[in-house]
């Protein structure tokens, strides 16, 4: 293994965790700032120009308040919890491809962490784990609504994992492959998953709210009925870990429905472009239309969350169970039998 | 009978129950009061009820203050709606030393409470909204109530607790601002209104959320002693207003919306259609005050009604009355009066015992959030815990008014 690809690595890495980190900041400024423009008001605005500095001053007051940790909670765990839930978030971008891959000097440089065979199931396995966060740190607070609050969550990412595995699988008989990578490729030149699939990414994205625990399915959280949810007992950076992770995979989930379903990096016209701007500047470009393609995800996450109520506990899994799961199933059914007739004639 | 006791902790670790304190401060119960839950998963097996948080004597302080010191203490009633408590204790005054009140200064009246049914009926309903999950109708419509506290301000200097109007009629007229913000009112709230029916009315999570929780039959809320919009939700068309009109309702045109199961949703219908109807008589009522002679706002009863400084100054009987009244020497009939206004939650009713003296020798409230919340521990049996939050929610139960 040569030093340079190491460098390499190292670099990306550490730049993708950089830009992950801020945007989940900024995402917490833009979420405040579209509920103000939703709801007719006018959303932070002494920090800085337009309240630009909010994050910051934020995350400053999380750093500096008091840390609690309860008397009677489970002292480990309960500092467990939320760096799970933190790491959880933020490991799923490796897998996802940022770009085309960079020409320098005649060195190609891949623009994701790793291209692994199993990309998908990667993706599903780090999104399921973040739901132990949850568990941990609403079990060890030892209070009664984090621990109900834990359940909830618990049940509802497993019920919700099985329609979004199904709607993929769905995807999957499309695209014979689960590299992220070759997904993305196959989807050069309009060739965008989300107009094969469209019953297939409809369920996809309800089970990303879901499973980032986003309005209208935020019932461990919901501060109504259970306080402050998991997070009940939590102060200072420990809870801001958890509403950034909250963040980070909003972040994270609006990566894969766009490299699963809208093309990833792939943009009309990429190749003409491509050609004229030169090699650096080609996939660069691409890489900003994904960007652009997640920051709307992220806006239509946050313009729903505004808008509708949340659902019962007992409607949620109805919705999963008895709505997603069949219509998950039926889908794959009809994209085999369309497969089979297509292959054969 | 053996009162029943709530168990506070689980004392036994044998039991299946999980007891859940729901308050005193939980984002849920919006305001200081207690449900010790016994829960199955989310489901609740038994409640009960602890109130008295900030119960703060308001029935004992009364005895001991002449009767237009008791109008601060209504405000702190209900205070999402003082300008009915302070309205309905006046007029009880009124109706104790049987004094006829000018129409316009009814009209006045109609007007300002009125405008604290829809303030009172916005809290209400956007709150509903807020426990299901919806922030933004909530942020949203109560931008509403903040124009209201503004024709407050016009019309008394306060926001909240008003203390407005006085024994007789009212402190002062109502001025051209005032009466500009309130016509403003009127061009602008139908439209939010409107937008904040067509966000939820149809809403298929907000029925499946409401429709068919908490229903509640005619019998059982009768036999309750539930009023109010709550009352009128199960189909029961009673309304103080109608049945026993006060301050010149019968001169208006308006309607009593009823529903027919009681549920979450025809409440919250209900509160809706109810502050169109208000709107509509506010409309009446200052189409009347034009017809009528200007510059009235009190009745003349120069023993009961503080007279203005300048008469105080130059008017020798001003002066009299102004000295008799403040040092509270004016006693008033012995008798035994009960009046009872329409407050956002039901009958707001005011039972006042003189026994010929300066104050009241027993006075009592009757507080509809107080006599409408005894049937909350029995209703939440059965019922999921979200569904038993979004239930006290359309209840409006207002600690002020719960505990007095």
């Amino acid at each position: 293994m040569d030093i340079n690809f190491v460098i390499e690595k190292f670099l990306l890495v550490t730049i993708l965790f950089a830009i992950t980190l801020l945007i989940a900041m900024y995402s917490t400024y833009a979420e405040r700032k579209v509920a103000a423009f939703l709801q007719d008001r006018l959303g932070p605005d002494r920090a800085g120009p337009f309240g630009i500095f909010q994050p910051l001053a934020d995350g400053l007051k999380m750093f500096m308040k008091e840390e609690i940790i309860p008397t009677n909670a489970s002292k480990w765990l309960f500092m467990v919890g939320p760096g799970l839930a933190m790491l959880c978030a933020c490991i799923g971008t490796a897998v996802i491809p940022w770009g085309q891959d960079l020409n320098v000097g005649g060195r190609i440089i891949p623009l994701q962490v790793t291209d692994i065979n199993v990309g998908v199931l990667y993706l599903f396995g780090v999104v399921s784990l973040g739901v132990y966060g949850v568990m941990i740190g609403g079990w060890a607070s030892n209070n009664k609504y984090s621990l109900l609050s834990a359940i909830r969550a618990a049940c509802q990412n497993i019920s919700y994992e099985v329609a979004m595995g199904l709607s993929i699988i769905a995807l999957l008989l499309l695209t014979n492959t689960l590299s992220l990578r070759e997904i993305v490729e196959q989807q050069h030149g309009w060739r965008w998953n989300v107009l094969y699939q469209p019953l297939g990414f409809l369920i996809f994205m309800i089970c990303s709210f879901a499973e980032t625990n986003r309005a209208p399915f935020d019932l461990p959280e919901c501060e109504t009925e259970l306080i402050g949810g998991y997070h009940t007992e939590y102060s200072s950076m420990k809870l801001g870990f958890y509403l950034f992770a909250e963040y980070i995979n909003m972040f994270v989930s609006s990566a894969v429905m766009a490299t699963l379903y809208f093309g990833g990096y792939n943009y009309p016209g990429m190749d003409w472009v491509a050609a004229h701007v030169g090699p650096i500047a080609g996939p660069l470009i691409g890489t900003a239309v994904l960007f652009f393609k997640i920051f709307m995800f992220i806006f239509f996450f946050m313009w729903v969350r505004w808008t509708i109520p949340r659902f019962r506990y007992d409607q949620l899994m109805n919705l999963g169970w008895k709505g997603l799961i069949p219509l998950a199933i039926a889908n794959i059914i009809i994209t085999g039998i369309v497969i089979a007739v297509v292959n054969k004639f | 009978m053996k009162h029943n006791q709530p168990v506070y902790t689980d004392n036994d670790p044998q039991n299946e129950l999980v007891t859940l304190n729901l308050g005193p401060t939980h984002p849920a119960t919006h305001g200081v009061f207690q449900n010790v839950l016994q829960l199955d998963g989310e489901r609740i097996v038994s409640g009960v009820s602890t109130i008295g948080y900030i119960h703060r004597a308001f029935e004992k302080i009364a005895e001991h203050r002449p009767f237009y010191q008791i109008t601060p203490l209504t405000d702190r009633l209900n205070y999402c709606s003082s300008p009915i408590n302070n309205m309905g204790w006046h007029m009880t005054v009124e109706k104790l030393l049987n004094i006829q009140i000018p129409k316009r200064v009814d009209y006045l009246r109609v007007i300002i409470m009125e405008l604290a049914r829809i303030s009172d009926h916005i809290i209400c309903n956007t709150i509903i909204a807020q426990d299901t999950g919806a922030t933004t109708t909530f942020l949203y419509l109560f931008q509403f109530r903040e124009h209201i506290y503004e024709i407050y301000e016009e019309v008394c200097g306060a926001r909240l607790t008003t203390n407005v109007g006085r024994i007789g009629g009212l402190e002062r007229d109502f001025n051209e601002i005032a009466f500009a913000k309130i016509n403003k009112f009127l061009k602008e709230f139908p439209i939010a209104l409107r937008e904040f029916e067509s966000l939820l009315n149809r809403n298929r999570i907000f029925i499946d959320r409401t429709a068919g929780v908490a229903e509640v039959t005619q019998e059982n809320a009768l036999s309750f002693g539930w009023t109010g919009p709550l009352l009128r939700a199960t189909g029961v068309d009673y309304d103080v207003r109608i049945s026993e009109p006060y301050s010149s309702y019968q001169d208006f045109d308006f309607e009593i919306p009823v529903g027919t199961s009681g549920d979450i949703y025809d409440r919250f219908l209900v509160r809706n259609e109810e502050m169109w109807q208000s709107l509509r008589i506010i409309e009446q009522a200052l189409d009347k005050i034009k017809l009528e002679p200007k510059g009235i706002f009190h009745a003349d009863v120069p023993e009961f009604y503080l007279p203005g400084k300048e008469e105080v100054y130059n008017n020798m009987e001003a002066l009299i009355y102004h000295f008799k009244i403040v040092m509270g020497e004016i006693d008033a009939p012995k008798a035994e009066v009960y009046h009872a206004v329409e407050g956002g939650n039901g009958e707001l009713g005011f039972y006042l015992i003189n026994d010929g003296g300066r104050t009241p020798y027993r006075l009592h409230f009757r507080r509809p959030s107080f006599i409408n919340y005894s049937m909350f521990a029995k209703m939440s049996e059965g019922m999921l815990l979200s569904d038993a939050i979004i239930n006290m929610s359309s209840m409006n139960i207002i600690a002020g008014e719960l505990d007095a």
